[in-house]
């Protein structure tokens, strides 16, 4: 059996830093865009693990790329409504800092 | 121009190190003990893992929301080639068109739309920064171990270089079928409520 060089574990470190980096984005901005970001990053840290897994699985059968694939087409539809979230936000608010926008704690 | 170079410098200078700590830690000896100390498969992995890492590190910490936009197009693409690595054909063009195609361009167009471009300096503001800083050596500390230091079980099979595409439409339209199904409703139901919540209202 062939081992491919950068081993499995290569790939989950990979993930782990994107995911605490993703994280801590989420965790400390206060820009709305910038906090999605920060998901955009935790999500392909998921990814990279699953597709990972996916190659290093000894009976192969892509699971982990179909799963690997609804993250991505999930992905997209929550950035899109994020987005329009966002803008609505922007339009009342005149601004998408999200310590701001805390109308409905008043 | 000298900021990519710096970029660049940066990268590879990440890369020697990722591969040097990796040298250190016996968790990660995967490869054949034998033959060269570095082979083109490892130095590419090492290039495209230091790329997504210190594109996320300026995702994570640039001050400008403009910067850390473009950095997450590295980020992306640095992942995206790590997918062409592990032989997921299919799933790195789709990153490739969905991701950097769409969600990024999308992204982008938030930031224009919402930020005073002008006052680039201070538009990606961070708060309780230290308890971040821990969260995120805490996470990261777990996470890396636990990756490199549990007995993992798996090995590369012997996929070599097959279009996984058919595969996957396969799958898609066998096993996963009713997940396929949802998930077209639930893009359709986005498309239908991303409109509706961006429209401005005109009030008669």
């Amino acid at each position: 059996m062939s081992q491919l060089a950068p081993g499995l574990p290569h790939f989950l470190v990979v993930g782990a830093v994107l995911f605490a980096l993703g994280t801590y984005t989420v965790v400390t901005r206060t820009n709305a865009v910038g906090i999605l970001m920060g998901v955009e990053l935790i999500l392909n840290a998921a990814n990279v693990n699953f597709v990972a897994f996916d190659r290093f699985n000894p009976s192969p059968h892509l699971s982990g790329q179909v799963f690997s694939l609804f993250v991505i087409v999930l992905a997209a539809a929550e950035a899109a409504v994020a987005l329009a979230i966002v803008l609505a936000v922007y339009l009342n608010t005149k601004t998408i800092d999200v310590t701001e926008a805390d109308t409905l704690r008043e | 121009m000298k900021t990519v170079a710096g970029y660049a410098t940066v990268i590879v200078m990440t890369a020697a190190l990722f591969a040097e700590l990796t040298m250190l830690v016996p968790g990660l000896h995967w490869g054949p003990s034998e033959g060269p100390l570095l082979t083109v498969g490892d130095a590419v992995f090492y290039l495209l893992a230091s790329v997504a890492m210190v594109s996320a590190v300026l995702v994570a910490f640039s001050k400008s929301i403009l910067y850390s936009a473009i950095a997450l197009l590295g980020a992306l693409l640095g992942a995206g080639g790590l997918y062409v690595l592990l032989r997921a054909d299919f799933v790195a063009v789709t990153q490739l068109l969905i991701y950097i195609g769409g969600v990024l361009v999308l992204i982008l167009f938030a930031v224009m739309l919402t930020s005073r471009i002008g006052q680039a300096s201070a538009t990606n503001p961070a708060t309780s920064v230290v308890a971040g800083l821990v969260l995120l050596a805490a996470l990261g500390a777990v996470l890396g171990f636990a990756a490199a230091e549990a007995p993992w079980k798996g090995a590369a099979h012997p996929l070599e270089l097959e279009a996984t595409a058919e595969r996957i439409g396969d799958l898609f339209l066998g096993h996963y079928l009713v997940a396929f199904e949802v998930i077209s409703l639930l893009l359709l139901a986005t498309l239908v409520g991303a409109v509706v919540v961006a429209r401005k209202e005109i009030k008669e």
